[in-house]
């Protein structure tokens, strides 16, 4: 397989409701990337593109509705899809693209507008309930983040303002992120344990919000990096991705097993044999505030239980030993579901390729590691970017 | 960088334009509307049509499957771990533990809600660990419930049940019975 590198990276900003069509949203982060990588549509060899249920746009197969905005007409094009993972899914796609010699130069976009589903997204996703087991049941999809966070604490005896540390670092994280949506520089723990209860153990602060956005990346072959003379190409290392059995209700939900077996599907191709020793930063997937602790554990960054305390002594502050989340992740920046591709794997590439501002870490950082989830608490997609 | 046409405003990196719902109640953002009528009606497939049947019957019944040992719930007619058909139609008992639940506070399309919803997922007594089904808990407080408590099945009358999960009105607590 060749060498794959990111070489420019977009996105929009991430609002509850933003004007743009979602064909427009797609347009500006390609354009932005295009810009940032000093290239043009002539160039990209192939389109990938990632984007949630069509539910919440209310237009069946919009990866072609919206196809135009990322330059993706006479030319091949792939839509990927996989829930709440897409977002680092989809940059694996392209990369396989690419790794594969299929194409020299890849693209890949991805979009999300939940707004467009009124008065709430939540009706929608209601449609991704088993229709005999749950569904008569009017199941809310918070429901499972509060069950799945509830049997986690139980089993770690994790305080809830522990896990409300992370809301706080994200969204004052968030701060230095010109894309965000809910960045709060004086939020604090008592404003997260004094939220609106939702659905107990959640409560209003622990969830990132809906939003509307876009993000692209551009990938290259070792080849094409050289040709066009890019200065800090960001290499992908190692890239995995795994889903467990449909029946959720089977399995022990404090620790995602899954998440560790695509982990270990990325870590192997990128040699790691000490994820904690060897990775310098990380951007786990944080729709809600515990899934950054559930999803630090998964990757393996640390033992099962003990995230919570990497949090509460500061290991995971940008300025920390183990950064995570440097860009204010979905609960700062906002969760437009397959674009927040851009606080993922873009701000792994904005921070190894220095670009990151403000949010730029400290310390000296060669490897970051990124993961997203989605599913029925099923699925995740793992990929390793090194400087 | 080569120059090209955006609404993008100059020096702003990041595009995009928010809309408040201030702009849409007053109609000056402009939209179009549009209410799908899609319906649909499952068929319940070989597994969850008996597993319906017992529910009405008002028993819980499982799949065993003799290469893993596993008594399978809710049952399937193959094993996703062994990759086989499943051998045996087993009733298992209408008590069991709870493994999480919440409390909830907003209802399926996240509509604020005073009486709370009391939801988890309870391992059934006669399946293998672990294995359960999301179901409401009742009678029964937000400072008693807990991880761990033990639940019983409260029915529906016969007559009322139709071959649904909610033949089952909720779990209850099994509370030792006072000496």
């Amino acid at each position: 397989m060749r060498k794959v590198a990111c070489i420019g990276a977009g996105m929009t900003l991430f609002r509850r409701r933003l004007k743009e069509t979602p064909k427009e949203l797609c347009w500006e982060a390609t354009r932005m990337a295009l810009d940032a990588a000093k290239l043009e549509m002539k160039d990209i060899d192939a389109v990938v593109t990632g984007s949630a249920p069509d539910a919440f746009d209310g237009v069946h197969m919009k990866g072609e509705y919206y196809a135009d905005g990322c330059g993706g007409f006479r030319k091949p094009i792939t839509r990927v899809f996989t829930g709440g993972g897409t977002g680092v899914f989809s940059p694996i796609a392209a990369w396989w693209h690419v790794a594969s010699g299929l194409a020299d130069i890849a693209l890949v976009v991805n979009e999300e507008k939940m707004s467009s589903c009124y008065p709430h997204a939540q009706s929608v996703f209601a449609h991704i309930w088993d229709p005999i087991l749950d569904r008569p049941l009017n199941p809310n999809l918070v429901w499972i983040f509060a069950m799945e966070m509830n049997r986690y604490m139980t089993v770690h005896k994790i305080k809830k303002e522990d896990i409300a540390r992370v809301a706080v670092k994200n969204k004052r994280n968030a701060v230095a992120h010109p894309a965000a949506q809910l960045a709060d520089a004086k939020i604090t723990v008592e404003d997260v344990l004094n939220s609106e209860v939702l659905a107990w153990p959640v409560q209003r602060l622990d969830i990132s919000p809906p939003s509307d956005g876009a993000s692209a990346l551009i990938l290259a072959s070792e080849d094409a990096v050289k040709r066009l003379k890019v200065e800090t190409p960001v290499w992908f290392s190692g890239v995995g991705w795994c889903i467990d059995s449909t029946m959720w209700t089977d399995r022990d939900l404090y620790f995602p097993r899954y998440l560790a077996q695509a982990s270990q599907m990325a870590y192997k191709q990128a040699k790691i044999d000490n994820p904690r020793k060897q990775i310098d930063f990380a951007e786990p997937y944080d729709p809600f505030d515990y899934k950054e602790l559930h999803h630090m554990e998964g990757l393996l960054l640390c033992g099962k239980g003990e995230a919570a305390k990497l949090t509460r002594e500061g290991v995971t502050e940008r300025d920390g030993d183990l950064p995570t989340c440097p860009s204010g992740g979905l609960l700062g920046v906002g969760n437009p579901i397959a674009a927040t591709m851009g606080t993922k794997v873009g701000e792994l590439y904005w921070q190894l390729s220095g670009q990151a501002g403000k949010r730029q870490i400290p310390k000296e950082i060669h490897t970051g590691v990124t993961n997203a989830w989605g599913d029925l608490m099923q699925f995740s997609s793992v990929v390793v970017m090194r400087a | 960088m080569k120059a090209h046409k955006s609404p993008r405003p100059k020096g702003v990196a990041f595009a995009g334009e928010a809309l408040s719902q201030g702009q849409i109640d007053r109609g000056t953002a402009l939209q179009t509307r549009f209410r799908p009528q899609a319906k649909y009606s499952w068929a319940a497939g070989q597994a969850m049509s008996r597993f319906l049947d017992e529910l009405k019957a008002g028993r819980l019944i499982a799949r065993k499957c003799y290469r893993c040992e596993r008594t399978l719930f809710p049952p399937r007619m193959f094993c996703e771990e062994c990759y086989r058909p499943t051998d045996e139609w087993v009733y298992i008992k209408d008590t069991g533990t709870i493994e999480t639940f919440s409390i909830s506070y907003i209802d399926k399309d996240a509509k604020r809600i005073t009486e709370p919803i009391f939801v988890g997922v309870v391992s059934v007594d006669g399946a293998s660990p672990l294995m359960g089904m999301m179901h409401y808990f009742g009678e029964t407080t937000k400072e008693e419930i807990r991880i761990g408590m033990k639940v019983k099945a409260v029915w529906k009358p016969a007559e009322e049940r139709t071959g649904s999960v909610l033949d089952i009105r909720y779990w209850k607590p099994i509370r030792e019975a006072r000496r």
